[in-house]
């Protein structure tokens, strides 16, 4: 690769031919604002559309300005980021902005978070210059999962690229011309009307408030505070990692003993764990995995806890419905087992308990208001938070979220091991049903139970295992676009697994559409990874088939993995659906 | 028939010229704009005549395209071999018995005819008041663009022909880029370069597109060559494709232009049959496929990166550059795009040489140029001039002047991306260079004039609407900007301007054109610089004593009744609100805050007793 050589606010810099005026200021630590680029290294993503303008930077010898995140370096370029025709320009980039979006800052879902707001803080903008006619849309909150305020959309178009190029759902593109020109479905349809996925990827895109999710704080809030109601929690493994961010503590700290003191404190009755349910989806999936094995047939089996991916399928693959394993996911097998065997067990009326989860996701919104997951009128999961939601709920009760003791989880549903603990990256769900296969084709407690290569952020990753004496062969993606690759090559016979496992978001639940947004930083991705692992390891039981209270679970109510009742309460089927 | 080399397209041809033929041709002006002023119904007259008076062996008719006399359509001309000609202009049909019964010798009475204006630079030297000179234009309104056979009697294919049997690629190019030919679609980019660029690419798939995405305000040349001469474009592009090595072309059309996307199909249909395109093209070996595809008319994808964004299904809106399509374009592909007025420059340049082409036009610019005579222009149409004529020469001489004998205001170069140019700069002689250092551009060639009932301030608020409109919405300053721009202009003719405006005006204006995205952003503004280079005064007037000088702004203008009024009472009559009111025979009075300021009574007013202040 050769090398090109530039001055930038008179510093010489040597960079990859190829590589923009961004990337060679950022080599210098000279900041550039950006607003439409977004970058997600460890994804080798990259949305460089140049709508926004704001980076725009003055090169020497060339007539116009120039923006920073697309130009690429030439020998000899002269730039200048900071003369006073490119701060001129930005400012008032920013002022036309601000023109046509909404001043409630002080309102807005995104306070705080918005990118625009901190350029705008950034360039000290306090008097505009321009006003006239906002755009107004129809506020969408259509599903149970994203929240769409298209006035407040800046066209930076990086919910399309995570809708249309990372996960190649396809709902989202630039809609209307001109000064009406907006991102949304075509024809401006309502999100539940399209094939939406709900994983909220353009949600930790966006970076203003135009795209957000469905808040349902207030519900648990009058739950809680509902005498004749009990409510149980459940936190998925993916949050425990995430949830310190949102109180200034590193990314990677695993915060479960702070964050199940502090669901105490907003007034819990209890704190149960997704992890209990996780281990309980390898019982079930994992069974039905050695079943389609050892019968050969049906193969590949696809794993089913991840509900953006579910949807995906129905509609992009209708025809493939029959492939994904038939478990429910760990939140919704929570949900029946707490409305039937805990209820049972504690007398509670199921439509008196109210289950909330606490996930890193949106699509699990949707998945938990699915009507087949509600029976006799009861839904299995009343309540889905995520991850940003609950940390708001511990800031506006004033608890110190950093400061706190660490809690145990309650029992019987609050027992998990690390093998459900990797459920929230993407791998850990196949690694944590190989550990259980491993032991239960073998009959041996198998001690080698790290399987490494199906560990990391790449988006594809295959691994072939030996599994009890069965090569087994699988293969681990997270982000729909590498999903499709894969299905269409196993359409057409080109790729031939064992079992694969499929996570909506790259990287699995850790970068989930309900997580503290990263703003395109995936190192804090990679140390929710590593926080996970970490916290596998801190686990003294390590596989699922070995959690105590799964097994008395059989023993005292289901009777084995499979059987009739765990049919009944912990599987489900998928339903075709339209393409558009 | 299948012609599979250049002998045989040499022998085709010369059978074609030495066919049979009627001693007087008829051609009958079929371009959108003659059928539009009823150009069928003569037709019907002329065929009706002739099947009645058995007239079969007189007259050979022929259905052509524009003769770019828009003005007067419908427009017929009778012509023969010796070069005898009348050109008959607003031909009714009832005027069509005269005119046969007159033929050649001399014009029938009663009617219009007018003198030709042009001269065929590739055959024939200028007599006096030719001032065009027709290379684009050649074909168009000479021959029946739906017959293949005419347009290979003049010569047509053999250039192509040339190129592929005894040529190499890069000595295309050498030809092309010695004769300067410059993008006629905007820029001026030499189409020499451009062509190098995608040779210089790795061979493997290569794309040409003809841009026949015309979409200036006011300008029609390209659908009046793709109307009249469509197999000009056909072999420009597979010359072009030969060039580059490109086996595939497209043609970007608007659906808007159905009467050339018909005789475009139906040229690509005939020249598939005769082996013009297709596999082994004159025995060769170089294969060569046009397909067209619509456009939905989006401005924008005029814009080379938006039109092949908009052929790939996605939508249409520019990219950054670079990478510049040559490099990069359809499909990822080294790609190069072309206009339709470029393309129709082709073959001529490789029938007689770069220089030939260079003797026309000025040094920089080398040819012709096509310009759309459009607004208060009395011959409304279309007029092909070397390079470097003058402003004054083509609006008076070959426009007419301005219509009504008004006096001449200003005149609209480039469309909405150009600039206005004033009588200061009537003897400019024009070519890129020249309208570029006088804020304007040569754009697509449209020409819209303007007299001193135009107010400029309304003018530029009609481009700036028009690209506001227009504009994707993909960048910043194109959209919010551009839309705030149209605000402050819709402030000042509505009387609400002050100094701090026309200053915020000023400098939006700046800010749009150093950050927008594409062509059509970073021009935007330049209507309305160049109104206010030209005519701050105008836009003083309207700022500080809120008053539009042409009487053009309704909110800045009031119509009064004079002491000249004699009572009649039409103008109340005529007025749409009831504001006017009086007695029979007595002065009028206009209700001030019940009228709309239409303009209705000072149109009906006969003895001019309404003033407009």
């Amino acid at each position: 690769m050769s090398t090109v050589n530039l001055t930038i606010n008179n510093k010489p810099v040597a960079v990859e031919a190829g590589s923009t005026i961004l990337e060679a200021a950022e080599k210098l630590d000279i900041k550039i604002p950006t607003l439409c680029h977004f970058k997600m290294d460890a994804f080798h993503v990259e949305h460089r559309c140049g709508s926004c303008r704001i980076c725009v930077v003055e090169v020497e010898k060339r007539p116009n300005l120039a923006p920073a995140c697309c130009t690429p370096v030439m020998e000899g370029m002269v730039v200048h980021t900071n003369t006073l025709r490119a701060i001129n320009a930005r400012r008032a980039i920013l002022d036309l902005l601000l023109s046509d979006h909404p001043k409630d800052c002080l309102t807005c879902p995104k306070s705080l978070n918005c990118e625009l707001q901190k350029i705008a803080e950034e360039l000290g903008v306090h008097n505009l210059q321009y006003s006239g006619e906002q755009s107004t849309y129809e506020l969408d909150e259509s599903s149970a999962a994203i929240r769409r305020d298209l006035d407040k959309c800046i066209m930076c178009r990086r919910c399309e690229n995570a809708c249309n190029n990372i996960q190649t759902v396809g709902v989202l593109s630039g809609v209307g011309r001109g000064f009406n020109a907006v991102v949304a479905p075509a024809g401006l349809k309502k999100l539940a009307d399209t094939q939406c996925v709900f994983c909220g990827q353009c949600v930790q895109a966006c970076p203003v408030g135009a795209l957000t999710e469905i808040n349902y704080k207030y519900d648990v809030w009058r739950a809680l505070n509902d005498k004749s109601k009990t409510v149980v929690f459940q936190t998925a493994p993916a949050v425990r990692v995430a949830i310190g961010e949102a109180f200034g503590m590193e990314p990677g700290s695993i915060s479960t003993g702070k964050m199940v003191t502090a669901l105490k404190m907003l007034g819990a009755d209890k704190v149960f764990d997704t992890n209990f349910s996780a281990d309980l989806t390898i019982m079930e999936e994992g069974t039905e995995l050695i079943e389609r094995i050892k019968k050969n047939e049906n193969l590949p089996i696809l794993t089913s806890c991840c509900p953006g991916w579910v949807k995906f399928l129905e509609h992009q693959f209708p025809e493939l419905t029959y492939m994904p394993s038939t478990a429910k996911s760990p939140q919704q097998m929570f949900g029946a087992i707490a409305k039937s065997y805990y209820c049972e067990k504690t007398g509670i009326k199921p439509e008196d308990l109210i289950v909330v989860s606490v996930m890193p996701c949106l699509a699990k919104k949707y998945e938990a208001a699915r009507p087949e997951f509600t029976r006799d009128g009861v839904r299995d999961v009343d309540i889905v938070l995520t991850t940003r939601e609950l940390a708001e709920m511990f800031h506006e009760a004033g608890i110190q979220f950093d400061k706190l003791e660490d809690s145990e989880y309650d029992s019987p549903l609050g027992e998990g091991t690390g093998a459900a603990t990797i459920f929230g990256t993407s791998g850990g769900v196949l690694e944590a049903a190989l550990r259980t296969a491993a032991d239960i084709l073998s009959g041996k407690d198998v001690q080698e139970i790290d399987y490494t290569p199906v560990r990391g952020l790449e988006g594809i990753k295959e691994a072939e295992v030996d599994v009890g004496g069965i090569k087994l062969k699988a293969a681990i993606c997270s982000g729909l676009g590498n999903a499709r690759k894969l299905l269409e090559k196993i359409k057409a016979g080109e790729a031939k697994y064992h079992a694969i496992e499929i996570m909506a978001c790259p990287g699995g639940c850790i970068d989930g559409g309900g997580q503290p947004y990263h703003h395109g930083n995936t190192e804090i991705i990679r140390k929710r990874m590593e926080a996970l692992y970490q916290d596998d390891l801190n686990h003294p039981i390590r596989k699922s088939h070995q959690n105590k209270s799964i097994q008395k679970l059989y023993e005292e109510y289901l009777g084995e993995p499979g059987s009739h009742l765990a049919h009944k309460l912990l599987h489900t089927s998928y339903t075709a659906r339209k393409k558009f | 028939m299948r012609i599979d080399s250049p002998a045989a397209l040499a022998e085709y041809a010369a059978a074609l010229k030495a066919r049979k033929h009627a001693p007087v041709k008829l051609l009958v002006s079929m371009g959108t704009c003659g059928i539009a002023a009823g150009t069928g119904e003569v037709l019907k007259a002329i065929n009706d005549y002739i099947a009645e008076h058995k007239l079969d062996g007189a007259f050979d008719v022929i259905e052509v395209g524009c003769m770019g006399l828009c003005y007067a359509e419908p427009v017929i001309m009778l012509t023969d071999d010796k070069g005898k000609r009348i050109i008959y202009g607003d031909v009714t049909p009832h005027q069509i018995p005269a005119i046969m019964q007159a033929g050649l010798e001399a014009p029938a009475t009663g009617t219009h005819t007018i003198d030709r204006c042009w001269y065929y630079p590739e055959d024939e030297s200028p007599a006096e008041g030719e001032l065009q000179a027709r290379i684009v234009l050649r074909n168009t309104g000479r021959i029946n663009p739906e017959d293949i056979d005419q347009y290979v009697a003049e010569g047509g294919y053999s250039a192509l022909a040339k190129v592929v049997t005894s040529m190499k690629p890069q000595e295309v190019i050498d030809v092309i880029s010695a004769s300067n030919l410059r993008g006629r679609g905007g820029a001026g980019f030499p189409t020499g370069k451009k062509w190098s660029f995608a040779a210089a690419q790795p061979e493997g798939e290569k794309f040409i597109i003809c841009n026949a995405d015309e979409g200036d305000p006011g300008a029609f040349m390209d659908r009046a060559v793709l109307e009249g001469d469509p197999n000009a474009v056909l072999e420009a592009m597979a010359i072009g494709g030969y060039a580059i090595g490109a086996h595939n072309g497209v043609i970007y059309i608007r659906a808007e232009y159905p009467l050339a996307v018909k005789r475009l199909e139906n040229a690509i249909a005939q020249a598939e049959e005769k082996g013009f395109l297709g596999k082994n093209i004159f025995g060769s070996g170089f294969d060569f496929k046009l397909e067209i595809k619509f456009g939905a008319g989006a401005f924008v994808c005029g814009e080379e990166t938006a039109l092949i964004h908009s052929i790939e299904g996605q939508r249409g809106e520019p990219t950054f550059k670079p990478p510049f399509p040559a490099i990069q374009g359809l499909w990822k592909r080294p790609t190069v795009v072309n206009n339709v007025e470029t393309y129709a420059c082709i073959a001529a340049i490789i029938r007689k040489g770069a220089d030939w082409f260079k003797g026309l036009g000025t040094a920089g610019s080398p040819g012709t140029k096509v310009f759309a005579l459009a607004g208060k222009i009395s011959k409304v149409g279309l007029a092909e001039v070397p390079m470097g004529m003058t402003l004054r020469q083509i609006i008076y001489e070959i426009g007419g002047g301005i219509k009504d004998g008004r006096e001449f205001k200003a005149v609209q170069t480039g469309g909405p991306s150009g600039g206005c140019i004033t009588k200061k700069n009537l003897d400019l002689q024009i070519d890129y260079e020249a309208l570029k250092s006088i804020g304007s551009m040569m754009g697509s060639g449209g020409m819209i004039v303007m007299d001193e009932d135009d107010c400029m301030v309304n003018i530029a608020k009609f481009f700036l609407d028009f690209t506001a409109d227009e504009s994707c919405g993909k960048c910043t300053p194109c959209r919010v900007g551009n839309r705030r721009m149209l605000e402050l202009l819709n402030k000042i003719t509505s009387g609400e301007g002050n100094m701090e405006i026309l200053e915020k005006l000023k400098t939006l204006s700046a800010t749009i054109k150093d950050t927008a995205l594409c062509g059509l952003g970073q021009t935007a503004p330049n209507p309305v610089l160049s109104t206010l280079a030209n005519f701050e005064d105008e836009y003083l007037a309207h700022v500080k004593d809120h008053r539009c000088p042409a009487g053009v702004c309704a909110n800045l203008i009031q119509f009064n009744v004079t002491d000249k009024c004699v009572g009649c009472g039409l103008c109340a009559k005529r007025c749409p609100v009831g504001a006017i009111s009086g007695e029979k025979k007595m002065k009028h009075v206009i209700n001030q805050a019940k009228c709309i300021k239409c303009g209705a009574c000072f149109g009906a007013c006969k003895f001019h007793a309404i003033a407009k202040i």
